[in-house]
């Protein structure tokens, strides 16, 4: 067991390092500039065998993974923001071409008014992409998660590219405690990448992405959906055998002081760990209250969802981006469509956009709300509907 | 088309067809029908045709194949109908017919 001090990116850089990549392609954005940063300084130091594309746009740093990657070479990148949209294009490209690549995504607002904190529309804007998202609360869980996604993407159940994403300057800037693990054991958790199809096989000729016409686009869309809903195991065996690894388990959600609880929160991201504060305060106080804090956001969790909402009155969604549906942000109309009508009255906060600091009271202002709605309390008129704003100015 | 042994067709499953639509194997696009995009056909006449070839190569399908100095019948399986060929023909040689197309 090796304890240091270190931020979100240093840890990130750190695993990408441990694992002996074969090439890291990537461009530099804030907040997630350091990763590529740190990354180039090993690279310089000779510390690592991989070899650094300094490319000159997002779009071609996944370009590049992706040629890496069907070449047979373990390939990441890092990014945030106006770059992950900038690699949209291609993000669709590796997913469907079934290149396990992993990516490091230090979300951030999308521009505009132009903004370079943390949010969550970067990633949310990507989410359709096919692409395994894991959302990490802290460095530790950014560290973890990226270690665990080489497996996920690799593993022939999945075959899907993952991007571990922290948060914005909270999670990637600030230096935390971590426990790292040692290299050759890191080595020997992510195994030897070995494609069964691959470019530069001497032995077998393979084409990589021919024209799909009608008559065949829908049977490979479908077994790709197949992959997704596959990983979703994928994730809980490699999860485990992580944590018997290292004693430090995760499931595709974490359900926090939630099994009696009659009012729960679902979010994503660093806010869990506000929100495990408040929680604490407020069952010390006696109230029943709770936390789902959602690590794989795709594939969706789904019944370990449903499971963990099952017995609450009422359960807030927290969405760290607006998707501009007028109908509520992404995360709360997953957990609409997970339960379907059924289970617990849902209502959703609109929160932290544009990195806009979420402090424990804000949390428990979520927390009041909800007990005026069970109790029928007339609720302020801002609050009446299901679609809710938190900590903005009327 | 084939991936390892397992024949890609229009009857294949999506369990079944090959990961990400990979192809094992060089020298596919044969395989691949383009003939039936075509609404229109080109007919060669052969009493008028003196072999120039002028035709051959502006073909961009590689649908009029030459054997020994003599251009072939088209290949109909990978011709599309864009009837490039009729027009560079000095002896109206080839005319292009509309396409008809039975319903099975």
């Amino acid at each position: 067991m090796i304890k240091d001090r270190l931020s979100g990116n240093e840890a990130v850089a750190l695993a990408m390092k441990s694992m002996n990549m074969d090439v890291m392609a990537a461009f530099p954005i804030t907040p997630s500039t350091e990763i590529p940063q740190y990354f180039s300084q090993f690279v310089a130091d000779g510390a690592t065998e991989t070899i650094f594309v300094p490319v000159e746009s997002e779009h071609s740093a996944m370009s590049a993974c992706i040629g890496a990657q069907a070449a047979g070479a373990r390939s990441c990148t890092a990014t945030s923001s106006c770059g992950l949209a900038l690699m949209n294009e291609v993000l669709s490209v590796a997913s469907s071409l079934r290149l396990p690549i992993t990516m490091c995504c230090v979300t951030r607002a999308l521009t505009g008014p132009i903004n370079i904190h943390n949010d969550h529309s970067d990633a949310m804007g990507v989410r359709d992409c096919g692409w395994i998202q894991l959302y990490a609360e802290n460095a530790q869980e950014a560290y973890d998660n990226y270690i665990m996604a080489v497996r996920i993407a690799e593993d022939p159940k999945a075959l899907l590219p993952v991007m571990v994403c922290q948060d914005g300057f909270i999670t990637s800037h600030a230096v935390e405690n971590i426990i790292l693990l040692a290299e050759d054991e890191i080595r020997k958790f992510a195994g030897f990448y070995e494609p069964e199809n691959y470019l530069f096989n001497s032995r077998e000729k393979v084409a990589y992405g021919p024209y799909d016409s009608p008559v065949y686009f829908m049977e490979h869309k479908r077994q790709q959906a197949q992959a997704m809903i596959d990983s979703l195991e994928v994730i809980n065996a490699v999860s485990q055998s992580f944590g018997d690894l290292t004693g430090r388990y995760y499931d595709l959600l974490e359900a926090y002081r939630a099994e009696d609880a009659d009012r729960l929160l679902v979010v994503l991201g660093s806010t869990a760990g506000t929100a495990k504060q408040v929680v604490d305060e407020l069952r010390k106080a006696g109230e029943k209250v709770g936390l789902i804090k959602i690590r794989a956001f795709r594939p969706f969790p789904v019944q370990a969802l449903v499971q963990a909402l099952g017995n609450a009155k009422i359960v807030a969604v927290l969405d760290k981006s607006e998707g501009m549906s007028a109908n509520g942000g992404p995360l709360f109309a997953d957990v609409c469509a997970a339960l379907g009508g059924r289970g617990p009255r849902l209502v959703n906060y609109i929160y932290g956009l544009g990195g806009r600091d979420v402090r424990p009271l804000h949390i428990k202002e979520v927390f009041e709300h909800l007990k005026d709605d069970i109790e029928g309390k007339t609720p302020a008129a801002k609050t009446a509907a299901n679609y809710r704003y938190l900590a903005v100015r009327e | 088309m084939k991936h390892k042994n397992v024949e890609i067709n229009e009857k294949i499953g999506w369990r079944d067809i090959s990961v990400a639509g990979h192809i094992t194997g060089g020298g596919t696009s044969k395989e691949f029908h383009t003939g039936d995009w075509r609404n229109l056909r080109p007919v060669l006449v052969l009493e008028k045709c003196k072999q120039c070839l002028l035709c051959a190569p502006v073909c961009p399908d590689s649908s009029i194949a030459v054997t020994r100095g003599k251009r072939q019948e088209f290949d109909y399986d990978h011709c599309k109908g864009c009837g490039i060929c009729a027009r560079v023909c000095p002896f109206d040689a080839i005319y292009m017919e509309k396409e008809v197309v039975s319903d099975d």
